[in-house]
């Protein structure tokens, strides 16, 4: 199932995606319209931090047009002293993130929204909304929310027994780090930062919603989960599931950050209320401001080796900024920072921050990259100390198979010493680098590793045969990364026919069972080993219909290149029957075709991978760029190798815009000043040179493919790889991201 | 909904006229690269348009001979690169014009618009600064001609009067030997404002400068025309010295402010680092010329 001579896994297929999205069909989230359609806008916080007396919509309702005014009084209240759950968000958070309940907490946060004859009549009665605010200090900054003086956002939040900006912790320990660092010959502790930065993807937010006259919802909207869709709305607006119809719209790029719902929860509520079918489309504007973005990080990571390189001790301590409410992704640099590598002493320890900017959202592979950050620099630093190549010592501190992990379970197979040995080995390590190509010129060479943790989790498939021969394979998951050419690709090799008889589409949540997001690296993994499931009971049950037609046992029938023919000549002499031929006679030999499978999956083995990257820095204007760019990660096995491609090419241009421009400027009141593609500046075409992507196949064993999840890993070693390169072009390390042309202007001027 | 009028004359009399009957409701639109971003952003709000792309004399190019040329005001970028000997004249101004926008862009945005929006980080306007660019403006009270580093106010203002349309650009002629170059620096390769501009006309004879002009943007509230630094280049060998004291007028002349875009300090130091740079390039062509 998983050799050269497969026809179509492993194939570039043509994606199904593909034609209506290049010839615009493609019907995004914005794209729905419905008779009777209104339009909704929200009102937000001109404030960072306020408390919200009150608030008057009376003469927004009395503006002709008007239909609709929704506040927080109408969405569910989740008191604040009990937890509710969905997945790892947190309603209580969630309920006062889509719509400001006692305080306004960030400048952009929802305060009420209004449903109207058009959007311009929306926007009008929401300036007439009177909202009380009683306007408090603000703080954005890790570093200052921390502080004993900070503005407090959450008065009921203590730590230490005083109210705090820290919501959370998280600790991992293991062996004693104090005896570890005794043990070393060298110790080497720095503190780096890193700006919060948005996802970035070209989508807006939007939806189109319809609540019916006997209280049916249909909800369409583009996001990484309609199961969570309809979940979250649930909670939030009081709507039974069943009830609710999410229906999954294509995707204009997710990163994790639509995995929570904005607006459709507040779409709900206004079409309950006037009865109309409602939409709601977020401005650039607004999705800067208040959606997303990953957080920013204050971390300190200390490391200490012996002089052969062998790493005696780690500690890590990361402050990650949560937003105006809790809920940071600690587990990514607290449990991956020092994963990839067998250290007897580790204390890893993260703080969840809050402060008044939009709550954070996941993004690729989670608060990871922010963690790599800090370790793979400071493993830099100690190679360069010790005079050891970065690979090298890496590869001598691999984990290994048996070795317990960190963040707790016992590894199966560790493949990082192939990603690294994979760089390593690689032309683009050998190849000469010339550093100093002309006057103001510099030129420098990076690597740096990174772990993720790769998921499975729940995942339902249907695989039918049409009437005619052909396959209908329906998923629950939204495709943001290829997983319905995937998908295509394993069910056509596994029923030998031809790719173009399978289609593959995703269901809504009344059409499907319940999938769990997309997201973590896990889709393709869960759903390739549900739809692996469902075809080989396709494949039994064409067997039995054979059996029956021929009059001979199932079991001495197979299947092969899409026919079933007698296994050997025991079982008697018969023609092959063909997939067409058998669905021809599937009625009157015992109905319908098909199967659906739903599995709560496992076996999903973690992701490495290995970077390397060269830079060029103009010494004068500070400006660096990506010369070349190489990503080694083990994928287990690429079903379809163009999206496996595409995935870590897509991770690592994340990386390079995290690393070198991207970042959220605030002014002193508080309000974000670059909300827009020009100014919050993400990497265009021609800023980056095409990523090469090393892809190693070492199949993983638990699974019928040999899948591992792919998104993630790509995104993690960026930031350091680029850092380590700039040093080594110019001799200078930076601790604080992004390397944006002034702050390497000005590193360059101080001594 | 707000109405809005929309009118395309075909004369510069009507749109003058017009323009003025409409005292300050009313914007001129030209490639509207500018126009409807800000109307889409709610910024501008204007009663009426008035597209002056119908008006022959502001889409024509001209080559006056001796390296003049008059460009008129709505010329779209896409079409100042595709004309048969300006680039060869003034490659400067074309590469400043060129790089307002992306592709899509160029195939609509106008120097005159770049002009009018009155942004200290136009492109195009540091090189017609250096290029000793006039413009002809036309408005109720007749026509007249005004240096290009006149008409901008500061961040989004002209001294245009009320009433008041650029009409067109007439660029000098001038000796054998010059050349001119525009440079800025953006974060970004593409798509992006410049955070300081560069814009420098050097004419040479013997490789010693007889004449310089040098246009300094986005570090001041209007495009520069750095006198200080122009001085400093006439007369020498473009040596070290001569563009280092050139560097420093530029760093003089800048009273920038920080921004989203961009640091005071930073700002400084790169209008000393782009006029080496843009001196540079502006030399080799002058010697190829």
């Amino acid at each position: 199932m998983n050799d050269m001579t497969n026809k179509w896994i492993g194939q570039r297929t043509i994606r199904p995606d593909g034609a209506d999205k290049v010839t615009g069909r493609a019907q995004y989230s914005a794209d729905f319209a419905m008779p009777g359609m209104i339009h909704a806008k929200m009102l937000r916080s001109p404030h960072a931090h306020a408390r919200i007396r009150g608030i008057d919509t009376s003469k927004a309702e009395a503006l002709p047009g008007v239909k609709a005014v929704v506040t927080a009084k109408d969405v569910v209240d989740f008191p604040l002293d009990k937890s509710v759950m969905l997945g790892i968000q947190d309603m209580r958070w969630m309920c006062r993130n889509v719509m400001a309940r006692e305080k306004a907490l960030f400048h952009g946060h929802p305060v009420a929204a209004v449903a109207a004859i058009n959007e311009e009549v929306a926007a009008a009665a929401c300036a007439l909304i009177e909202v009380d605010y009683e306007v408090l200090p603000h703080v954005i900054e890790i570093e200052d929310a921390i502080k004993p003086d900070a503005p407090i956002l959450h008065e009921w939040n203590k730590f230490e027994g005083k109210p705090s900006n820290i919501a959370g912790t998280m600790v991992l320990k293991t062996g004693d780090v104090e005896k570890g660092f005794a043990e070393a010959d060298v110790v080497i502790e720095r503190t780096f930062t890193s700006r919060p930065v948005h996802q970035g993807y070209i989508e807006p937010h939007a939806c189109t919603v319809s609540y019916a006259a006997d209280g049916r919802v249909t909800i369409w909207s583009s996001s990484q989960g309609q199961f969570m869709v309809r979940a979250m709305t649930s909670l939030l607006t009081g709507v039974p599931q069943s009830n609710i119809r999410a229906i999954p719209a294509e995707i204009g790029g997710g990163f994790g950050a639509k995995t929570i719902v904005y607006l459709e929860p507040i779409a709900v509520l206004l079409s309950k209320k006037s009865g109309r079918p409602v939409k709601m489309v977020m401005t650039r504007d607004e999705v800067q401001r208040a959606t997303g973005p990953a957080p920013g990080s204050l971390s300190t990571v200390k490391i200490g080796a012996r002089k052969d390189g062998t790493i005696v001790a780690a500690q890590g301590t990361f402050y990650l900024q949560a937003g105006a409410l809790p809920g940071s992704p600690l587990r990514g640099p607290v449990g991956c920072s020092f994963a990839a590598y067998a250290i007897p002493n580790v204390l890893s320890v993260g703080y969840d921050v809050v402060s008044n900017r939009s709550k954070v959202a996941a993004y690729r592979a989670p608060g990871a990259p922010l963690g790599a950050f800090a370790t793979e620099c400071v493993l830099d630093e100690i190679a360069e100390k010790l005079g050891l190549d970065p690979l090298e010592m890496r590869l001598k501190n691999s984990a290994k198979a048996g070795d317990k992990a960190i963040y707790g379970p016992v590894f199966g197979e560790v493949t990082f010493k192939e990603t690294v040995e994979s760089i390593l080995h690689h032309p683009h390590y050998k190849a000469p680098l010339d550093k100093n190509p002309s006057p103001g010129v510099k030129r420098g060479r990076g690597v740096a590793s990174g772990f993720w943790y790769n998921a499975g989790g729940e995942s339902s498939v249907q695989v039918n045969i049409t009437e005619d021969g052909n396959v209908v394979v329906t998923t629950g998951h939204p495709d943001v990364g290829g997983s319905r050419a995937s998908i295509a690709n394993v069910v056509a090799e596994l029923l030998g026919i031809d790719h173009s008889r399978v289609s593959v589409l995703i269901g809504d949540t009344m059409t499907i069972g319940f999938s769990n997001l997309t997201g973590g690296s896990r889709v393709t993994f869960a759903s390739a080993m549900v739809a692996t499931a469902s075809t080989e009971k396709v494949i039994g049950q064409l067997k039995e219909r054979a059996g029956k037609i021929w009059g001979i046992d199932a079991e001495a029938i197979k299947w092969e290149d899409g026919m079933a023919l007698p296994a050997g000549d025991n079982a008697g002499k018969f023609p092959p029957l063909s997939l067409k031929e058998l669905a021809a006679k599937a009625n009157e030999m015992g109905g319908p075709i098909g199967t659906q499978v739903q599995l709560n999956t496992t076996g999903a083995d973690p992701g490495f991978a290995t970077h390397c990257v060269d830079v060029e820095v103009d010494v004068d204007l500070g400006i660096v760029r990506v010369l070349r760019y190489t990503a080694a990660q083990d994928v287990g096995r690429a079903l379809h190798p163009g999206y496996v491609e595409g995935q870590i090419q897509g991770g690592v241009v994340q990386g390079i815009g995290w690393a070198l421009s991207e970042e959220y400027l605030y002014d002193k009141n508080g309000r974000v000043d670059n909300a827009s593609f020009l100014d919050y500046r993400m990497p265009v075409c021609s800023d980056v040179p095409m990523i090469d992507p090393v892809v190693i196949e070492i199949p993983n064993p638990k699974h019928p493919q040999g899948v591992r999840g792919v998104g993630e890993a790509p995104i993690v070693p960026p930031l350091a790889a680029i850092a380590n390169a700039v040093h080594d072009a110019l001799g200078k390390r930076f601790y604080a991201l992004p390397m944006s042309p002034p702050r390497v202007s000005e590193r360059l001027e101080q001594p | 909904m707000t109405d809005i009028r929309y009118l395309a004359p075909s004369t510069l009399d009507e749109a003058v006229r017009a323009f003025a009957a409409a005292s300050g409701a009313a914007r001129i639109l030209a490639g509207g690269t500018d126009l409807l971003v800000q109307m889409r952003a709610g910024i501008a709000k204007p009663g009426t348009i008035i597209d002056i792309k119908k008006i022959p004399e502001l889409t024509a190019i001209e080559d006056l001979g001796g390296g003049a040329y008059r460009i008129g005001a709505a010329v779209s970028g896409a079409v100042l690169a595709e004309h048969p000997t300006f680039r060869k004249a003034w490659p400067g101004v074309l590469e400043a014009v060129n790089l307002i926008g992306s592709k899509q862009v160029q195939g609509r945005a106008s120097p005159g618009g770049n002009l009018c929006n009155g942004s200290p980080a136009g492109d195009s306007v540091p090189a017609m600064v250096a290029a000793g660019a006039v413009v002809t403006i036309q408005g109720p009270n007749g026509r007249r001609d005004l240096p290009v580093e006149k008409v901008p106010a500061g961040p989004g203002r002209t001294t245009l009067a009320p009433g008041e349309i650029v009409v067109a650009f007439t660029l000098p002629q001038r000796p054998k030997g010059s050349g001119d170059a525009y440079l800025r620096m953006i974060p970004r390769t593409e798509m992006d404002i410049a955070v300081v501009g560069m814009g420098v006309n050097l004419t040479m004879e013997g490789g010693v400068v007889k004449a310089a002009r040098v246009g300094l943007g986005a570090v001041a509230p209007t495009v520069l025309l750095v006198e200080d630094a122009a001085k400093a280049l006439i007369g020498t060998k473009l040596d070290d010295a001569a563009l280092e004291a050139a560097a420093a007028a530029c760093r003089a002349a800048c009273k920038p402010i920080n921004d989203k875009r961009g640091t005071i300090a930073y700002r400084i130091k790169v209008a000393g680092v782009l006029l080496k740079r843009t001196a540079a390039i502006a030399a080799r062509r002058a010697g190829g010329n």
